[in-house]
């Protein structure tokens, strides 16, 4: 009874603040908007026990992903207007878009969950009962080389992102922190003997 | 006594524990604030010796004549309180108000999961650890934000200051913590703490010493603390990301989650390398005498070491300057952890040391 009425309230949350996303005004809102939405959604997994997901989905998402995010948006000078103008015209190919998203719903809700008890919930998990460990396990045996080719896609992501930002461009500054180290007294000072002049 | 037993028997047994979780709560979350208040003093003070002054030495309650100016942090709060809340014309008033809140609360929350002694935790969760990162990757939140929503240039660039050095130092604590529970097999905080039974050369220091003062470095990074705090380095950016904050939402701002993050890291500090509530003396001296007996006591002597650190460090240190702190944060950090775990896993493979068995 409390895990329902806690469910609902939350999903509610989640979906008014989905739709604060795309219908705030200013981007900045959007983006709290979108965080809050990661942190009913942790909820949720918290409800069918998935603590383990719950966590890392707020400390991934929320505490690492989202701030970078929010980091880029505050500093774009977006111009909202200029964003607006094209509505008429990419209104067909978004009406088109949402009803495949509505039909692909349709079909995972609906026709896949046929005569399956869906809103019950889980079965009660045993007490130390650690889904840590068994999506360690999981993830190390049977999944391992989806695990490692994620894991190398991810690699080739970063690899990449420093290649884009390490070229030599003009205007760009950088430290050499070796030669600020080695620096001595005598490269920035001259010391310059000279005879003392005589009072005029 | 008998009428409050038979009452108290009436109520239902959901409730009874509702109530019992939150009179704990509130005890620990008063205890955490007081001590951030004598904190502030013991900052002042301990700094002011360093620096050969006397530190707050005027205000005083009831008499107290050796202990003159230990009532100086609530006379502090009362003037904080007093004082005139402004809110910047041009500011986005509500994210403005909400900033200091989306700081505070998690640096409050985090403690649910800390072990304080051996059977008292508030909510001992299976994911402990991962929890507790979770929560100080929020705070961060808060401080943009009020960067933000000031709408000055000051706040701002103290709000992106302290959101890379942030989200840098979280990556090598977090790596830090990969180490610690590699040792223990467990994310569970009672968990790691059992699993560092024995007296003072068993705790995890001394096989993850290299994590621990990454760990260490990085909690001071992460609380703003000095020498990393350029966040609201005074003589660069005035004072960074709560310079439009005044009165009660300065101190909620500022000052309230700043001391309370740095109890909990040194806390953690000593659950994670120090052996929590464990008693340094086990194994060394009989086993039925006091000082062998783990407790809240060893507990709070390893946080108040560690607060000193933090104030010591801060007496001592002149700030980083900020490419210098990002710098050490990927390039000597990181390496560090990811070294260490190595050597750590090649240890446990051998079985060497605690992973003898």
């Amino acid at each position: 009874m409390l895990v329902t009425i806690l469910f609902y309230s939350f999903a509610a949350v989640l979906i008014g603040a989905a739709l604060g996303v795309i219908l705030s005004r200013n981007p900045v809102h959007s983006v709290l908007f979108l965080v809050l939405c990661f942190f009913n959604a942790a909820v949720l997994w918290l409800l069918i026990e998935a603590e383990f997901l719950a966590l890392v989905l707020v400390l991934v998402y929320v505490g690492a992903v989202m701030v970078l995010f929010l980091f880029v948006v505050m500093m774009l000078d977006i111009n909202i207007e200029k964003l607006r103008e094209g509505f008429a015209r990419n209104a067909p190919l978004g009406v088109l878009i949402a009803l495949i998203v509505i039909v692909e719903l349709y079909y995972v809700l609906w026709v896949r969950r046929l005569g399956i008890e869906v809103t019950g919930g889980t079965a009660p998990l045993p007490e130390n009962y650690s889904n840590t460990a068994q999506i360690g396990a999981v993830l190390y045996t049977e999944y391992v080389y989806p695990f490692q080719l994620a894991a190398i896609v991810l690699l080739i992501a970063i690899i990449a992102a420093i290649a884009l930002t390490m070229r030599k461009r003009p205007g760009q500054k950088v430290q050499d922190v070796a030669h600020q180290v080695s620096v001595r007294a005598k490269d920035r000072v001259r010391i310059v003997k000279m005879a003392t002049e005589r009072e005029p | 006594m008998e009428k409050f037993v038979t009452t108290w028997n009436a109520i239902p047994p959901d409730l009874q524990s509702l109530i019992i979780v939150t009179m704990q709560i509130v005890a620990v979350m008063l205890t955490v604030i007081i001590a951030v208040a004598l904190l502030t003093l013991a900052e002042r003070k301990v700094i002011g010796y360093m620096q050969l002054r006397l530190g707050p030495n005027r205000v005083t309650f009831l008499n107290l004549r050796l202990l003159r100016g230990w009532a100086q942090p609530f006379a502090d709060v009362v003037k904080l309180l007093l004082k005139e809340i402004i809110i910047p014309s041009a500011s986005s008033r509500l994210l403005f108000l909400l900033a200091p809140l989306i700081v505070l609360v998690p640096a409050l929350a985090a403690w649910a999961v800390m072990p304080f002694a051996p059977e008292f935790v508030l909510a001992d969760v299976n994911a402990g650890l991962l929890y507790v990162l979770a929560l100080t990757s929020l705070g961060v939140y808060g401080v943009i934000l009020a960067g933000w929503a000031s709408n000055s240039k000051y706040a701002f660039l103290g709000a992106m200051r302290s959101a890379a050095q942030m989200v840098a130092y979280e990556i090598a604590m977090g790596f830090a913590l990969v180490g610690v529970l590699m040792a223990a097999g467990s994310l569970n905080l009672g968990d790691i703490v059992r699993a560092q039974q024995g007296g003072v050369a068993s705790w995890n220091w001394f096989w993850l010493f290299p994590l621990f003062i990454v760990y260490f470095v990085s909690g001071l990074a992460e609380t703003n603390r000095a020498p990393f705090d350029v966040a609201e380095g005074e003589s660069e950016i005035v004072a960074g990301f709560h310079v439009e904050y005044s009165g009660a939402t300065f101190a909620t701002l500022f000052a309230l989650p700043e001391y309370a993050n740095m109890i909990l890291v040194s806390a953690l500090c000593s659950v994670f390398f120090f052996g929590g509530w464990l008693s340094p003396l086990q194994g060394y001296v009989p086993d039925d005498w006091f000082v062998a007996q783990p407790g809240f006591f060893w507990l709070f002597l390893k946080i108040c070491f560690f607060l000193f650190v933090f104030l010591w460090v801060r007496a001592t240190f002149p700030r980083y300057r900020y490419d210098q702190i990002m710098r050490l944060g990927w390039k000597v950090l990181i390496p560090v952890t990811l070294v260490w775990i190595g050597v750590e896993s090649v240890l446990a493979w051998l079985h060497v040391g605690p992973w003898a068995n």
